[in-house]
């Protein structure tokens, strides 16, 4: 069966040379995990690997655990410090994510390269402060990474995560446990509330008038959290598509951002 | 291109293609144990070990695979006959197209984490898909098998 | 009993999970032609030019194969007994294209690469045609799916191809208006079901080679061999003796493998070149291009008195069969036929409809088989009926439901495809299964719902029966033969697909022989070397062919027994066999099984013992079940959480009972799979779209709590000892189990399939709106 053409394999020696092979042609791509790859490109002249550069790492810092581009999700979820973080939403959302299999092989950097709208990971790293780390383009923030218009061409090294003590909520929902979300939401309260909604279908954003509100506020009951999830639903865009309509959406951001803000202010 | 791979402890050279994935070299070359199902990840019917790390062998290029240990079921007979065992007492064998990667995927399950309650169970195999079951009688004779310490 | 009804694991388990050749591709030669399919992108169009001359001349591509290559010979591709009951409406390759996917053309090249380059090297010229979509606008359409001339149906089933009906049945007893006129209570509802997937873990594949006698020697997953083998024979002009077909272990099946996928191609592939050839449908062939579930629309018309007794039944269905007519009005008819009487009491019953063809991908059977798709208009319906009447479903069932010893007319009326066959239900544990049911799910603690802050819990239930292969039509056979050293050799036609039946038949032949499984070795499914067998279908393998094995067994066991008396020098009355020595009783000497089959083999009046037998059912005697669901909705997204289901399940004697539970459950989270998680979705201009396993999702281990599956006493008699079938009965509760729980909790009542969260929400708006 043929599902994916490619004229070369190069193995990158550094992430100069992967850099610099993915700018000279524009025919040229880099591989991550390649699974969703095989599924979405029909041909590519030069299929770039970054095996050979040793992006395969967590490093704990005080303030921040730095994951390398080439961590597997599986690695990512079983890492005693993320299992934790913050209510472990981030161990959650990736667990959420097909099967075993699926997640040895998909990595940390495809799943932020690939901006993909279905994304279960994404909203969870919104809110965990996650900071982008690239061979050219140095640090960006994820929230603005995924603002740009293009995806640059550029190689990613790794991510940061910021380690905070405080509450965080994930929910996915999906009818069946392997399949795409209708919706994900996932937040964070450390000093400050973070609040991002997924798969709207549309990719992971983050609801920042809503959490501006919330964040405004000395008091936190029931009364400011249905008023936080009117402005959300104002705010966030959901609409239809075969999964789900967007008036279902809106049932499902409503309930379970409510469900969720309720949680993480226990 | 010439690669080696190492399969079941044997180093074997092989002749690919870079776009060539693993489960099609492994059938090209008689490991007929993995077998094609979907084609894009979702029932875990060609699931091979990477490392003792069970991977969708339709979805890896083979020419990464160079210097690193697969297993399929011949490579873990002993086990295999354990778990075939269990699964004979409780009536879960059905089909059995997708037995032989449930036996790479339950084993690696045992390697990390010999206590699995059940829940973890389903949730460390709800990647492999079965048609035919009703996944129950699995789930029982999977238990079995993790508490076999024979 | 020894063998039967024990623990007895699968005879096959432990190989096929160490991984020994046994599917079909494991058997493809190394060195094999490809056999590719160039695939209708159009749901109707005619094919006006090919240019492939580019494709042709491809190094490696060894042939183009267009319609211009093949007779028009029709065939059905349906593996049916002969005379099929389903039009002869498909040629190997026609000028018209009727659904997204159809076979255009195919190349056979060296490789899969090859031919993919073969493929996309050809341009095809199309007049795309108006196609139609809405199987509620076929029939009369003015847009005639099948207008040639060389079609016909093998006996009148109602085929009208110019009205786009594939075939048409109607039936009554009594006179239904009248009734329905002098009830209390009378309800009608309209249901839909989907065009359910099957998702069998194998794709479909087969494989040909010529052998050295020069015959085409054909490797095929497929539950129907020997149809297999007519149906080349017939579509190809190749002599019947000329072709084998073996069926090596199957990767599930439940009936998406009971008719011919790619054979024809490969068969034909190789017997032109003379070189073995393959195909594998890729997951989205299989999907697009094999078959799918009837979906149907049944209006369900039910009368009941002022104390709750059930009058009339009006049941009036459209089948949509897709672009071809396979298996069209034999599964219409199930929809009546193995439904409908479970309520025997009436005074009136009328079903009737229309099959109708569409541009859809084709309709083929599937597990139930009709009957899943009638159970849920039936009892959905009956639960509205009780709503209405005030009256608790578990009592009104109990009244009026079907019970041992009873008969239903409509048994004598409705075969399938032709007349039926009247009886008397021997077995029928309906009311212990109820009983039993409520039991273990808690019924009378949880009906109608229990209410929490963010959720409601309720419950629903369902009858269903089946059938056990179909009376004076399914035949089955078996031989066995004795060797040197006293075992056995069992050949059986019989398919084993998954569903145990090598293991039940060793069982059957064990236990008659007094023997245990090792000493009986089966071998099946290979039109040379085993005797016929209709194939793994309508729930046949172990009441039909179970019986022949236990008919040759018993055969086989007298002609020992001859010998034995011969070799002690008495009559046979006085000749005692317990499995391993025959002892003369009056002498008391002995002769063991080993020595016996060795002298006879060997030394002494040497001769081979060897019997075939065959079964013919004279009666087709139901399995039963009652299912049970507990769920677990959300007041806000009405998302449903499926608990507990319950099965308590009269099949007679369970041959295998691990193996039966198996079928039991495995069947359960298919029906769950069609009532609520697998959701069929087709685009505007006919494209399906749910055609991967990423946007088609079957039930996962995480997705349902809890099954029990538990069976009632019953002993069939007509059955090899005392069993009835089990292969289909539980995929038939689920859906209308589960819209009744849905509706015991909210209200709300969902009659389309699959009953999702969403629609409930639409639903629950709907009503609100309205006040």
């Amino acid at each position: 069966m043929i599902f994916m053409e490619v004229k070369e394999l190069i193995r990158a020696i550094d992430a100069e040379a992967a850099y610099t092979l993915l700018n000279e042609f524009k025919g040229s791509k880099v591989m991550a995990g390649g699974a969703w790859m095989k599924l979405s490109v029909k041909s590519v002249d030069k299929l770039i690997l970054l095996d050979d550069l040793n992006l395969d790492y967590i490093k704990e810092e005080n303030e921040y655990l730095e994951i390398g581009a080439m961590t597997s999700l599986r690695t990512m979820e079983m890492h005693p410090t993320i299992k934790s973080l913050n209510s472990g939403i981030l161990a959650k959302a990736i667990k959420s994510i097909m099967g075993v299999q699926v997640r040895n092989v998909a990595t940390i950097g495809g799943s932020v390269m690939g901006r993909f709208a279905f994304s279960d990971i994404l909203g969870a790293l919104l809110v965990l402060d996650c900071r982008l780390y690239f061979h050219e383009l140095h640090e960006i923030s994820l929230f603005d990474f995924l603002q740009m218009p293009k995806v640059p061409r550029d190689i990613l090294l790794s991510i940061k995560i910021k380690k905070s003590s405080g509450k965080g909520y994930f929910h996915k929902v999906s009818k069946t446990h392997l399949d795409f979300s209708l919706l994900n939401i996932a937040i964070t309260k450390n000093e400050l509330f973070k609040i991002a909604i997924g798969s709207r279908p549309q990719t992971a954003t983050l609801a920042i008038s809503t959490a501006n509100f919330l964040n405004s506020q000395s008091v936190i009951n029931e009364a400011i959290i249905k008023k936080a999830v009117e402005i959300a639903c104002d705010e966030i865009k959901v609409s239809t598509n075969l999964r789900a309509s967007k008036e279902y959406r809106e049932v499902l951001l409503k309930t379970y951002l409510t469900r969720g803000l309720l949680e993480v202010i226990k | 291109m010439k690669i080696n791979l190492r399969i079941n402890g044997q180093s074997r050279q092989f002749l690919i293609e870079p776009n060539e994935y693993l489960l099609d070299v492994l059938r090209k070359n008689d490991y007929l144990s993995v077998r094609r199902g979907c084609d894009n990840t979702s029932c875990g019917v060609c699931t091979v070990l990477i490392d003792n790390k069970p991977v969708p062998s339709c979805s890896v290029l083979a020419a990464r695979c160079e210097n690193k240990e697969i297993t399929t079921v011949e490579g873990i007979e002993k086990e295999v006959e354990k778990l075939a065992k269990y699964f004979g007492e409780l009536g879960a064998d059905q089909c059995g197209y997708c037995n032989p990667s449930m036996a790479l995927t339950v084993y690696s399950l045992k390697l990390e984490n010999k206590n699995a309650n059940i829940e973890e169970v389903k949730e460390y195999l709800v990647g492999n898909l079965c048609r035919c079951t009703g996944y129950v009688a699995q789930h029982e004779a999977i238990m079995k098998y993790l508490g076999d310490e024979s | 009993m020894k063998v039967v009804n024990n623990l007895t694991h699968s005879i096959d388990g432990m190989g096929i999970m160490k991984g020994r050749k046994a599917f079909t591709d494991d058997f493809a030669e190394k060195d094999t032609l490809i056999v590719k399919v160039m695939r209708s992108p159009y749901a109707y169009a005619k094919i006006l030019k090919i240019n492939d001359s580019e494709a042709r001349k491809l190094e490696g591509i060894e042939m183009v194969l267009t319609h211009k290559d093949f007779k028009r010979i029709p065939f059905t591709r349906a593996g049916q007994g002969y005379p099929e009951p389903s039009p002869h409406d498909k040629f190997v390759l026609d000028e018209y294209v009727r659904y997204i996917g159809d076979e255009v053309l195919a190349v056979v090249g060296r490789s899969d690469e090859i031919c993919d380059k073969a493929l996309s090297l050809i341009k095809v010229e199309y007049e795309v045609l108006e196609p139609v979509l809405d199987f509620e606008t076929a029939k009369d359409n003015p847009i005639v799916i099948h207008p040639e001339n060389e079609i016909h149906e093998m006996f009148d089933i109602g085929f009208e191809p110019k009205r786009n009906i594939a075939a048409s049945y109607a039936m009554e007893i009594g006179d239904v208006k009248k009734t329905l006129s002098e009830c209390e209570y009378v309800i009608k509802e309209t249901f839909y079901t989907q065009a359910q997937a099957h998702v069998m873990l194998e794709p479909h594949t087969v494989n040909a080679r010529m052998d050295y006698q020069n015959r085409l020697c054909i490797y095929s997953a497929t539950q129907t061999p020997f149809h297999v083998r007519r149906i080349i024979s017939q579509g190809l002009e190749i002599p019947l003796s000329k072709i084998r077909v073996i069926k090596p272990r199957v990767g599930g099946g439940f009936g998406g493998k009971q008719a011919i996928h790619g054979e024809m191609l490969v068969a034909y592939v190789t017997y032109k070149t003379n070189k073995p050839a393959k195909m594998i449908y890729s997951r989205k062939e299989v999907f697009e291009s094999s078959y799918s579930r009837h979906p149907m629309r049944i209006e369900m018309t039910l009368g009941a008195d002022k104390d709750g007794k059930l009058k009339a039944i009006n049941c009036e269905g459209l089948s949509d069969t897709g672009a071809y007519g396979e298996h069209a009005l034999t599964v219409f008819m199930v929809t009546g036929s193995k439904v409908l009487p479970l309520y025997n009491k009436v005074d009136s019953v009328r079903f009737a409809g229309d099959i109708v063809y569409t541009n859809h991908t084709p309709a083929g059977a599937f597990r139930g088989y009709g009957a899943i798709q009638g159970n849920f208009a039936l009892e959905s319906a009956v639960d509205i009926l009780c709503k209405k009447m005030k009256m608790d479903p578990i009592l009104f069932r109990q009244i009026n439901m079907m019970k041992e010893k009873e008969t239903s007319p409509i048994f004598a009326i409705m075969g399938e495809g032709t007349a039926g066959t009247a009886m008397i239900m021997e077995t029928c544990k309906l009311e212990e299964c109820i009983e039993k049911g409520m039991e273990l799910i808690g019924w009378k603690d949880k009906y109608p719902r229990i209410e929490s802050k963010d959720k409601i819990r309720s419950v629903g239930m369902a009858i269903a029966m089946q059938g056990s292969g179909i009376p004076y039509i399914d035949m089955g056979s078996a031989t066995i033969k004795l060797n040197d050293d006293g075992f056995y050799n069992l050949m059986v036609g019989a398919t084993e697909i998954g569903q145990g039946s090598d293991t039940v038949l060793t069982q059957i032949a064990a236990e008659e022989l007094m023997t245990t499984v090792d000493k009986v070795v089966i071998y099946s499914s290979d039109t040379d070397l085993t005797p016929f067998d209709v194939g793994a279908y309508a729930s046949s393998t172990t009441y039909i062919s179970g019986n022949a094995v236990w008919k040759a067994a018993k055969e086989l066991k007298e002609k020992m027994i001859v010998e034995a008396a011969r070799i002690l020098k008495t009559n046979i009355e006085n000749i005692d066999f317990d499995g391993k020595t025959f002892t003369n009783r009056v002498s008391g000497e002995k002769i063991t099984l080993v020595d016996l089959s060795n002298q006879i083999t060997y030394s002494h009046e040497q001769k081979q013992l060897q019997v075939t037998s065959s079964y013919v059912g004279h009666k087709s005697p139901p399995p039963f079940m009652a299912g049970f669901v507990e769920i677990e909705i959300d007041k806000a997204t009405y998302e449903i959480d499926i608990l507990h289901y319950v099965s308590v399940v009269d099949c007679g004697t369970t041959i295998n009972p691990m193996l039966a539970k198996g079928q039991v459950d495995g069947a359960i989270v298919q029906g769950l799979g069609m009532a609520h998680f697998e959701e069929v979705i087709y685009g505007a201009n006919g494209k399906l779209i749910s055609s991967d396993l990423l946007n088609y999702k079957i039930p996962t281990r995480l997705d349902i709590k809890k099954l029990t599956t538990v069976f009632v006493d019953s002993y069939e008699e007509t059955g090899p000892f005392g069993a009835k079938s089990v292969g289909e009965i539980g995929i038939d509760t689920p859906p209308a189990a589960l819209a009744n729980a849905v509706a015991n909790a909210l209200g709300v009542r969902i009659t389309t399939l699959p009953i999702t969260s969403e629609k409930i929400f639409k639903e629950m708006r709907r009503i609100n709106d309205e006040k």
